[in-house]
């Protein structure tokens, strides 16, 4: 411990927090603050409870935009600060700072989540308008801000896991908002116990980070990790793996993600699109000197970022329920960040590039998702949307915009990221790349898929069914996040800015260009016109109203090829044979040992009571024999 | 003539007064109390006490404050003034304070304090009627509590065996007379004090016998000399052999280890509660802090030999205090043998023989003795017509009547039996690191057996306060004056925050480092 903080001293880059910079802590406790006070308040909030809801990201994201002014004031290589703010003594030697670290790659990530998550908060406003318990889902969203700040402001392991805890329960509250649905109920347990074996991964990796370094901050470990074998760089990266897919909705973790959408849409756009799925992305980045170290750990990455990739895109072509084909598109884009991220320094910038154009179309995709359904009667099938171009103009424009960027249409924002990790991909293993170009292609299909069959074609609506445009509170927050979709690029192109700022704090290495650029473009804008053109050629006919028998794949695709039923035969069924198994061993064997101890001591006691008679002459006599046994005892031991 | 006295001069007894300032406070404030007895106006005189006591219990503390890190031998090298004696009297002085919040309670019995209104009324006499009906009360308990008090003090600081043994008897003698005051069941309070008087003055001998082998071997009775003769001379030592034996005698006859543990049932239950809860904690604590000392720095040099007889002692200490405490109908007595069974617990810290071993005998001492008074502090509120409803059967549903006093008990049996997030967890966990890194492994395998065997007969009393029907004419819960209330949370707060935030005081303990010698 004492050498861990040794070397910590020596290597500390990051400057003390002064000046502007002690508002760090702000950045949480007025988010905190928030939830407390909306929840603990109870009714009485109730009348003016969304309105300090949405001030308090808001006021978040002021602070925020200080500190990045402040931040772009420095030279770059002060530009990080951390904030201690006291020592969180666990136990005997176990000691970790309870201090909070702003670097440059924690700020993207501060002021996404505060301007995404105020954005969304506004719209909530309008969203949750009926809902009769709106206040305590605002305590909620500000309770997961609160977190997912914590998450990304740590500056150490432990720290970030409170953060990922916190931000795992307000995921199950909000998943199971709906809590008299059985669905949402299901669905939020199911939520938390897949996050529960990801969260095992994160707490084992702290354990052998604290066995291995003494010490779980971000310097100790980056420190260390130099000297540790390879062998440990593995466990610790593979654990920190596990703990990402968990998180992130990767594969084989990733069931639970299509039932979360169970959750009111707000929740589905922050939560589980624009920002706390994207949380195993950064702990991998994070943990990059790791990574670093464990070359076999990395390659896990990658493939587990490929599959994923393909898995979600698959499954969101095939997805009748839009939130749900969504979903599988999330699945498949963080696939794209882990993949970047799975590459080592020539990716993780780009990991982050698409971490955050992602969290703005992808928001605006959810939020267009929430609009349809608010004007739909909740309707979410989009067998039974179609036409909604005709009253819901800008919904269909914002969407549509956000579409182009995800597809990675030119100039939107989507574009560039993606192209960026194609590059790096087909730079590092061929294999990945093509991987990510089919993707790119089954992107262009799904999206378009979902975007004829909502707003396109004929329309197909009920009878109860009158869409409308939504508020303007709703749609402000869409067209902002429109707007961002469209210009995000500007973050690389034409500067390389994000790299040059996130390069004291994530390691980049330039690639080889092995191709011209414009070759690149025609590449993957064609690829994505392919799966484009595909989808159209499909669902330019009618669409049925009852969906299709389809092929194997489709129908695979629908059970989110089978996901579900590989759980529950690979861990549910031995789960429950080992519990039936282990419950029969304590009631027959446990217990029969236990009570036949319980019947010997019993009678031992008896025994030794009638010895305590009352006479101080038995006693005494007792005492005698006592000290004969010492004397006999001492004398013993000599011979 | 005249030359030859200026030739020999008497020594002056080197002496630092301040540094033996807690124990003058103490003693001093117990000779006032005595005068207090003599002098005062009957009405006034439990008002004047009580400022008394309370302000000398709480300046020794102070003066003991102001001593932290002193490392020396004062009083002609007969008190050793070293981090280890200022914990054991801390701990002695602070359980004392809280100790007297439960003798200065007066509004449980109805008929006044929980002591005899006079001593030497005969049990059941009609002096006795009348001096109750009249609302007599005595206030001799003071003295004889400041004096034992004062002995407490220096049993863990004596660094010769002659000082010691006067600090035993100073102690002892007080405890002996507090014993039979009790205001109830005073033939069983009397009963309790002969017994414990008679073992008490047999265990003294034995003590004293040991004290003259090992005069006898060493030819001094400072601690340090013993050791010194002890390294100076390796091989024939026949008489130290028997003298630590009888030693040990002594000391395991006041921290109540088997087989010298008999009087301890009876006494605990036949003297008054504040009482056995003042003898259970800070005896225990005093009587340890003697032990260490004797066993660390005098003997510490034929440890080999003593180690073997104090791991079979453990041994069954805990064995024997678990088995007969599952048998328990009075909650007294099974307090007692609970008692025994941690005096088992904390002799693994002895046997560590490592500044660990210190550390944790002393974290151990303090946690269990904070809920130890608690828990006899609650024993004392739940009464009937006749006094105190100790039998386990009249505790059957009390969950149900008195929540608050039920669950604090709950708490103070989760301590005792070890469980975590209590102190008896954390100070167990400790004593057993602390035996296993001395090598000590196999005893500590029976203690957490017995540990498990003594989470039976507590878990039973909780199951038997919240899931039973209460009886029908049961007893009830007395509200306490302020000064048990005080009491109480002390106790639950300390028990409480022990077990969250042990940190500090194990910290604490660390620091107190070895004995001086």
């Amino acid at each position: 411990m004492n050498i861990g903080t040794a070397v910590f001293a020596q290597e500390t880059v990051l400057a003390p927090a002064n000046g502007t910079f002690s508002l760090i802590w702000l950045l949480i406790a007025l988010p905190a603050l928030g939830a407390a006070i909306l929840l603990l308040g109870g009714r009485r909030t109730n009348a003016w409870g969304h309105l300090l809801g949405v001030l308090m990201p808001v006021a978040s994201f002021v602070v925020a935009a200080f500190l990045f002014a402040a931040m772009l004031g420095q030279p770059a290589e002060e530009r990080g600060a951390v904030q201690h703010l006291y020592d969180w003594q666990i136990v005997g030697a176990f000691k970790v700072p309870f201090s909070l670290q702003l670097d440059q790659l924690s700020m993207v990530f501060v002021l996404l989540i505060t301007f995404v998550g105020s954005l969304i908060h506004i719209y909530a406003i309008g969203y949750m308008a009926h809902d009769p318990a709106r206040r305590k889902f605002f305590g909620y969203l500000n309770l997961f801000v609160a977190a997912m700040l914590l998450l990304v402001l740590a500056d150490n392991y432990l720290l970030l896991y409170v953060g990922w805890e916190g931000v795992g329960l307000a995921s199950f509250l909000l998943i199971g908002w709906y809590q008299y649905k059985d669905s949402a109920a299901v669905a939020a347990k199911k939520a938390f116990i897949i996050n529960r074996v990801g969260d095992f991964g994160l707490s084992l990796a702290i354990m052998f980070m604290f066995a291995v370094f003494g010490g779980v901050t971000f310097e100790t470990v980056n420190a260390g990790i130099g000297s540790a074998s390879e062998g440990t760089a593995t466990w610790i990266g593979l654990l920190l793996l596990l703990a990402a897919c968990g998180k992130s909705a990767q594969f084989p973790l990733q069931a639970w993600l299509f039932d979360a959408m169970e959750g009111p849409t707000p929740v589905s756009a922050l939560i589980h699109a624009a920002t706390m799925v994207t949380a195993g992305v950064y702990l991998i980045v994070r943990s990059n000197a790791i990574f670093d170290a464990a070359p076999t750990a990395r390659l896990l990455v990658l493939i587990v970022g490929c599959i994923s990739l393909i898995w979600g895109a698959i499954i969101g072509c095939a997805k009748d329920d839009l939130k749900k084909a969504l979903a599988g598109s999330t699945m498949s884009q963080i696939g794209y960040m882990v993949v970047a991220a799975g590459l080592g320094p020539v990716g993780y910038v780009f990991a982050i590039f698409h971490l955050l154009t992602h969290g703005f179309f992808k928001a605006g995709l959810f939020l267009g998702a929430g609009s349809v359904m608010h004007a739909n009667n909740d309707k979410i099938n989009m067998r039974h949307l179609g036409a909604l171009r005709t009253v819901m103009m800008i919904t269909f424009v914002t969407f549509g915009i956000c579409t182009l960027a995800i597809m990675g249409i030119p100039p939107f924002a989507g574009f560039f990221s993606k192209d960026d990790i194609i590059k790096a991909a087909f730079s590092q293993s061929p294999v990945a790349g093509v991987v990510t170009l089919i993707g790119a292609g089954i992107t262009g299909f799904y999206m378009t898929r979902i975007f004829l069959m909502t707003f396109l074609g004929k329309a197909r609506w009920e009878d109860d069914q009158h869409p409308h445009e939504s508020p303007a509170v709703m749609w402000i927050p869409m067209v902002v996040l429109a707007i961002g979709a469209t210009i995000g690029g500007v973050l690389m192109w034409p500067s390389h800015w994000l790299e040059t700022w996130l390069e004291p704090a994530v390691p980049y290495q330039e690639h080889a260009q092995t191709l011209p650029e414009w070759l690149w473009i025609i590449i993957t804008v064609g690829t994505a016109l392919i799966g484009i053109l595909w989808a159209v050629a499909l669902y330019r006919r009618e669409v049925p109203v009852t969906p299709p028998a389809g092929s194997l794949l489709t129908r695979a695709a629908r059970e989110e090829l089978y996901g579900n039923e590989i759980n529950e035969t690979l861990t549910m069924l031995p789960g429950q044979v080992l519990t039936r198994s282990s419950v029969f061993f304590d009631n027959r064997v446990v217990d029969g040992f236990v009570n036949g101890m319980a019947a010997v001591v019993w009678g031992v006691s008896g025994a030794l009571r009638t010895v305590q008679n009352g006479f101080a002459r038995s006693y005494a006599l007792t005492m005698l024999g006592g000290a004969v046994l010492l004397v006999a005892l001492l004398v013993l031991v000599r011979l | 003539m005249n030359g030859l006295i200026a030739l020999v001069p008497i020594p002056t007894p080197n002496m630092d007064l301040g540094q033996i300032a807690p124990l003058e406070i103490v003693f001093g404030a117990a000779l006032i109390s005595v005068l207090v007895e003599a002098f005062v106006r009957r009405e006034g005189r439990r008002r004047v006490q009580l400022v008394l006591v309370f302000a000398s219990l709480i300046a020794a503390v102070a003066a003991l404050v102001g001593l932290a890190g002193t490392r020396t031998l004062t009083a002609q090298a007969s008190v050793a003034v070293d981090g280890p004696a200022l914990f054991m009297q801390g701990t002695v002085l602070l359980l004392a304070i809280v100790g007297a919040l439960l003798i200065a309670e007066r509004s449980i019995d109805p008929a006044g304090d929980a002591f005899a209104p006079r001593a030497s009324a005969l049990p059941g006499g009609r002096e006795e009627r009348e001096l109750t009906a009249a609302g007599w009360s005595q206030t001799e308990v003071w003295p004889l509590f400041l004096f034992c008090v004062g002995g407490m003090l220096l049993f863990p600081a004596s660094n010769d065996l002659l000082t010691m043994f006067v600090a035993l008897e100073v102690l002892s003698l007080p405890l002996y007379l507090l014993a039979g005051l009790a205001r109830r069941r005073r033939l069983l309070s009397q009963e309790a004090s002969l017994k414990y008087f008679l073992l008490g003055a047999f265990s003294s001998a034995f003590f004293l016998f040991g004290t003259a082998m090992l005069y006898g071997f060493a030819g001094t009775f400072s601690l340090g000399g013993i050791a010194d003769a002890l390294s100076g001379n390796a091989g024939d030592n026949g008489l130290v052999m028997l003298g630590v034996a009888l030693l040990a005698v002594g000391l395991l006859f006041k921290v109540a280890a088997v087989p010298f543990h008999q009087w301890t049932p009876d006494v605990y239950q036949g003297a008054p509660t504040p009482i056995t809860a003042f003898m259970a904690t800070c005896v225990k604590v005093a009587a340890f802090g003697a032990l260490l000392r004797v066993m660390y720095v005098a003997l510490g040099g034929v440890r080999w030999d003593w180690q073997p007889m104090l791991w079979i002692i453990a041994i069954i200490t805990m064995l024997v205090g678990v088995i007969v405490a599952i048998a328990q109908t009075d909650i007294k007595r099974m307090l007692a043998y609970s008692s025994i069974a941690h005096a088992g617990f904390i002799l693994l810290g002895v046997i560590a023989v490592s500044e660990a071993g210190i550390a944790s005998t002393m974290f151990y001492l303090a946690a269990y003795g904070f809920a130890t008074l608690g828990a006899f502090a609650v024993v004392s509120l739940v009464r009937d017509s006749s006094g105190e409803a100790t039998h386990l059967s009249q505790w059957a549903g009390l969950g149900k009547r008195s929540p608050v006093v039920a669950g604090i008990f709950t708490l103070f049996l989760l301590a005792f039996a070890g469980i975590p997030l209590t102190s008896g967890f954390t100070s167990k966990f400790a004593v057993f690191s602390a035996a296993i890194a001395g090598g000590a492994t196999p005893v500590v395998i029976v203690a957490v057996f017995a540990s498990v065997i003594s989470a039976f007969f507590y878990a039973r009393i909780i199951v038997l306060m919240f899931f039973a029907e209460p009886a029908e004419e049961g007893p009830r819960v007395v509200l306490p004056s302020a000064f048990t209330a005080l009491a109480l949370a002390i106790g639950v707060a300390v028990t409480v925050l022990l077990g969250v935030l042990p940190q500090p005081l194990l910290n604490l303990a660390q620091q107190a480092g070895i004995f001086l010698r």
